[in-house]
C-alpha cells in the first residue's frame, strides 16, 4: 500500500561501556539537519533498554555506535531483545570502531551498513533514505 | 467495529500502542479511526501536563514524578515533546536521557514527539496520544511540553492538571508569567529549590496569584528538587487533590466542558491552518503577492486578505 512518506524516526544508541559519544552525536545532528526525527538515548545502554526504546518510539531505524570492541558480544543481544519484542521491521546500521574483519559477521547479524571513522554523513543520510522509507 | 490494532491497544500490547501512536501522529485515516474507536474508553487516567521555560527541569521532574507514581503502584505513560527545526523539520528528541532507568520498567511507556511546527508548546497530535495511553489503561499520563515562555498554553487543552515549573532567581521570569502560563497552571512548583532565592520565587508567585481573580481551585505553590526527588511526593499529593477536584466538584463540570471545547477548537484551528497554508502555496498566487510586497506596491496585510478571499471562494465551490 502506498502511503505518504512519513518523517523517518531514528534511534541512535550507544551500547556497552565506552563513553565516547562524539560520533553518535555528530550523526544524530546530521540526521536532524536532513529532516529526520532522532531519538538520542545517551551512553551505556543495555540491549534491553535499546530494544525497549525502539519499541516505544516505533522507530524506522536503529543506529548503534560502539567503540569498546564488544560489538560481537553486544550486537547479537540487541537483536535478540528486538526479536523478543517483535520489533523486526527496523533498518539497523552501526558505526564506531568495527574492524574490517568483523564487518561480514556484523552484516550477517542483520546490520545493513557499517559506517566507520571518516564516513561522510551525507552517505549515511543517503543510505537511510534509500533503505528505510517503506514499512508495513 | 474496532480494528485489531485498537484491540491490541486496549489489551495493553505495547507494540500495538507504539504503532497506534505513529498512525495518530501521522494523522492518517487509520489514526483517526483509532481515536474514534477508542475515545469511549478514555477518561480514566489522570492526565497531567508539565510546562515551564527551557532548562526549568521539566524532564528531570517528569522522571521523578513517574518514579513516585510507580512507588504508589500506578502505571505511567509519558509523552515528551521537543521542538522541530523550523528549517530542516528534523528534531533531536533527547528526553529519554533523563529517564533511562524507567526504560526497563514494564509499568512505564514513554514516547517522544517532535512539535512539527505546531506553536502551542505541544505537538499537534499530542492530545490524541494522551487518549491512546488513557485507553491503553495507564493510570497516569504525563505530558512534557517544549520549553515554554508565556503563550504556549495548549497543554491546558490536552491534560486535566497543568503543573508550571519555575526556578529560583528568575524574578523577572516570574514577573513575565503574569498572563498565559500563569493562568492555566493549577499547580506551581519552584524546582531547584536548593538554589538561593527559592523562597523569594514562591513569594513572587504567591503575590501574582493574590492579584488574580479568585477561582474555585486555588493553585498551590510547592518547592521541589527534582534531581534528588525532594518535594516530589508532596507534588503528587497536590496533583491527586486537583484530580479529585476535577472529577467531583460541581464547578468542575463547567471546566470540563470548557476543556473539551477548547480542545475541539484547537484541533479545528490546526487543521484549518494546515489546509489554508497548503492551498495558498498550491494556488501559486502567493508568489505574485510576495513579489508585490517586496516591491512595496502592496502591504502584507492586504496581501493576506487577498489570499484569504481567494481561499474562501475556493471553499465555497461545491
Amino acid at each position: 500500500m502506498a502511503t505518504e512518506q512519513r518523517t523517518l524516526r531514528v534511534l541512535i544508541a550507544k551500547p556497552g561501556l565506552d563513553g565516547h559519544d562524539r560520533g553518535a552525536k555528530v550523526v544524530a545532528r546530521a540526521l536532524r539537519d536532513a529532516g529526520m526525527e532522532v531519538i538520542y538515548t545517551g551512553i551505556r545502554q543495555t540491549p534491553e533498554m535499546i530494544a525497549e526504546a525502539a519499541l516505544q518510539e516505533d522507530v524506522d531505524v536503529v543506529g548503534l555506535s560502539i567503540l569498546s570492541g564488544a560489538h560481537l558480544e553486544i550486537f547479537p543481544r540487541v537483536i535478540s531483545e528486538l526479536k523478543k519484542r517483535s520489533v523486526e521491521d527496523v533498518t539497523l546500521f552501526c558505526g564506531g570502531i568495527i574492524p574490517e574483519a568483523d564487518i561480514p559477521a556484523v552484516k550477517e547479524m542483520g546490520f545493513s551498513a557499517v559506517f566507520g571513522p571518516g564516513t561522510d554523513t551525507n552517505d549515511i543520510i543517503a543510505f537511510l533514505r534509500e533503505n528505510a522509507t517503506e514499512r508495513a | 467495529m474496532p480494528s485489531e490494532l485498537a484491540e491490541g491497544v486496549v489489551a495493553g500490547n505495547r507494540r500495538a500502542l507504539a504503532r497506534a501512536i505513529s498512525h495518530v501522529e501521522a494523522d492518517n485515516a487509520q489514526g483517526r479511526e483509532l481515536l474514534a474507536d477508542l475515545y469511549s474508553r478514555t477518561g480514566r487516567a489522570q492526565t497531567i501536563g508539565i510546562t515551564g521555560s527551557a532548562g526549568a527541569g521539566k524532564s528531570t521532574l517528569v522522571g521523578a514524578l513517574a518514579r513516585e507514581q510507580r512507588k504508589r503502584g500506578r502505571t505511567v505513560g509519558i509523552i515528551a515533546v521537543d521542538p522541530s527545526s523550523p528549517f530542516s523539520h528534523g528534531a533531536i528528541l533527547g528526553d529519554r536521557i533523563r529517564m533511562q532507568d524507567l526504560t526497563a520498567d514494564g509499568g512505564v511507556f514513554m514516547r517522544s514527539m517532535a512539535s512539527r511546527g505546531n506553536l502551542g508548546g505541544l505537538a499537534e497530535m499530542a492530545s490524541g496520544v494522551v487518549d491512546l495511553m488513557d485507553a491503553a489503561g495507564f493510570d497516569v499520563v504525563l505530558v512534557e511540553t517544549v520549553g515554554a515562555g508565556q503563550d504556549e498554553v495548549e497543554v491546558a487543552t490536552a491534560t486535566q492538571s497543568t503543573v508550571l515549573v519555575a526556578n529560583p532567581g528568575g524574578g523577572d521570569d516570574v514577573q513575565s508569567m503574569k498572563a498565559g502560563l500563569m493562568e492555566i497552571a493549577q499547580i506551581m512548583v519552584v524546582n531547584k529549590a536548593d538554589l538561593a532565592g527559592a523562597d523569594t520565587a514562591v513569594m513572587q508567585l504567591r503575590g501574582l496569584l493574590a492579584i488574580a481573580e479568585p477561582r474555585a481551585w486555588q493553585p498551590p505553590i510547592l518547592k521541589a528538587i527534582a534531581r534528588t526527588g525532594e518535594g516530589v511526593p508532596e507534588l503528587v499529593d497536590a496533583i491527586d487533590k486537583h484530580q479529585a477536584h476535577v472529577r467531583s466538584d460541581e464547578h468542575a463540570e463547567a471546566e470540563r466542558q470548557g476543556l473539551v471545547e477548547s480542545q475541539i477548537l484547537s484541533l479545528v484551528r490546526a487543521a484549518l491552518y494546515r489546509e489554508a497554508l497548503g492551498a495558498a502555496r498550491a494556488e501559486g498566487s502567493i508568489d505574485t503577492l510576495v513579489e508585490e510586497v517586496v516591491l512595496r506596491t502592496r502591504d502584507p496585510r492586504s496581501a493576506a486578505t487577498t489570499l484569504i478571499d481567494a481561499l474562501r471562494q475556493r471553499w465555497m465551490k461545491p
